[in-house]
């Protein structure tokens, strides 16, 4: 099954993208196809290359980063929402791409479930 | 592009104390363009969204009210409210800036049912 | 469908809300802080068991043993770990997450 996941929220300040995260690599390992994560409203911070958590946290900007080397996941941080935050191509983590809205409603309209995670 | 979804776009948070609903609004605009069948869901604090008689000059934020009166240009026009919401909050249909349809959660949540795609932010 | 809830019920209205708009035969999944919902003596835990024959109630584990809850655990509800939450969007045709 093909799935997409909107997350809405940044990351540490919620838990939403680490329940996003978890859920894509479940997906992943039941062998579902996880096609696309779109990033919107604080949820483009999870796409800062910046961010530099302490050495015993989760680096959740890497794990996103490892997640699309690993399978063809498009990380997509929309792009009206990242210009709003500081979010550019100067600090766009690897494995995430800056697009518009329309790859939101495109994933809808393509995967055959869009999961949302937020506050 | 062939494939016809319906898309239904949940919102219920109020318009100012957190810019949900403006980004929300901004998807729907965008959704507008893909000939998809699209609604609006206000439900719980969202109803507040279309209060009119918006005036945001003294707090410094984008008054993005008349946006909702535009969306039946973009052919957004099924745009629902709840019932027990608009109630709870001393409020009626006469007071919001476009014209809606007024149902109860339960009739709410039987159009829920019938979506492909449901949006909440 | 299935209904996804976050929150605490004591914090926010959204399982309130949920469980108004949910129809029978419908699932909902507690995660993050929702997950308290389903907690011994929580207030919400009352109204839940009042929702509990109408829909199918999940807890995410993970966020359940995080919380140092899984001993409080309501009767008739049942956990599921990450992979149990994939299956369960891959049951239902649309899922709604109630922000």
């Amino acid at each position: 099954m093909k799935i997409s996941i909107l997350v809405n929220e940044g990351p540490y300040t919620h838990e939403a993208s680490d329940s996003a995260y978890l859920f894509a690599r479940a997906a992943l390992a039941k062998g579902h196809e996880v096609s696309r994560v779109f990033f919107y409203h604080d949820g483009v911070n999870n796409a800062t290359r910046l961010t530099e958590p302490p050495q015993d946290d989760r680096h959740i900007v890497d794990r996103w980063s490892k997640l699309a080397e690993e399978h063809p996941v498009d990380l997509v941080v929309c792009v009206a929402a990242a210009l709003r935050r500081g979010i550019k191509d100067e600090n766009l983590a690897p494995g995430f791409r800056i697009s518009g809205l329309g790859q939101l409603i495109e994933a809808g309209i393509k995967a055959d479930r869009l999961v949302t995670f937020g506050d | 592009m062939g494939e016809v979804k319906k898309f239904m776009y949940v919102n219920r948070k109020a318009p100012f104390g957190t810019i949900y609903a403006l980004e929300s609004l901004e998807v729907v605009l965008i959704a507008a363009a893909f000939d998809q069948d699209v609604s609006m869901v206000f439900m719980d604090d969202g109803v507040y969204q279309l209060k009119k008689g918006v005036d945001t000059k003294a707090i410094e934020v984008k008054n993005f009210q008349p946006t909702y009166r535009a969306l039946d240009d973009y052919d957004v026009n099924k745009l629902y409210v709840e019932a027990e919401a608009l109630e709870a909050r001393g409020l009626t249909a006469g007071d919001l800036c476009v014209p809606v349809e007024v149902l109860t959660r339960a009739q709410i949540g039987k159009l829920m049912e019938e979506q492909d795609i449901l949006l909440s932010f | 469908m299935l209904h996804i809830v976050n929150k605490s019920p004591l914090d926010r209205n959204s399982l309130e809300a949920c469980v108004a708009a949910a129809q029978a035969g419908g699932a909902l999944l507690l995660i993050e802080d929702g997950v308290y919902a389903a907690t011994r003596g929580n207030t919400a835990a009352t109204a839940l068991k009042s929702a509990l024959d109408r829909l199918t109630v999940y807890v995410l584990a993970p966020d359940l043993a995080a919380r140092g809850m899984s001993d409080a655990l309501i009767e008739g509800v049942r956990l599921v770990d990450y992979g149990g939450f994939v299956d369960l969007v891959a049951e239902h045709s649309t899922c709604q997450s109630w922000l």
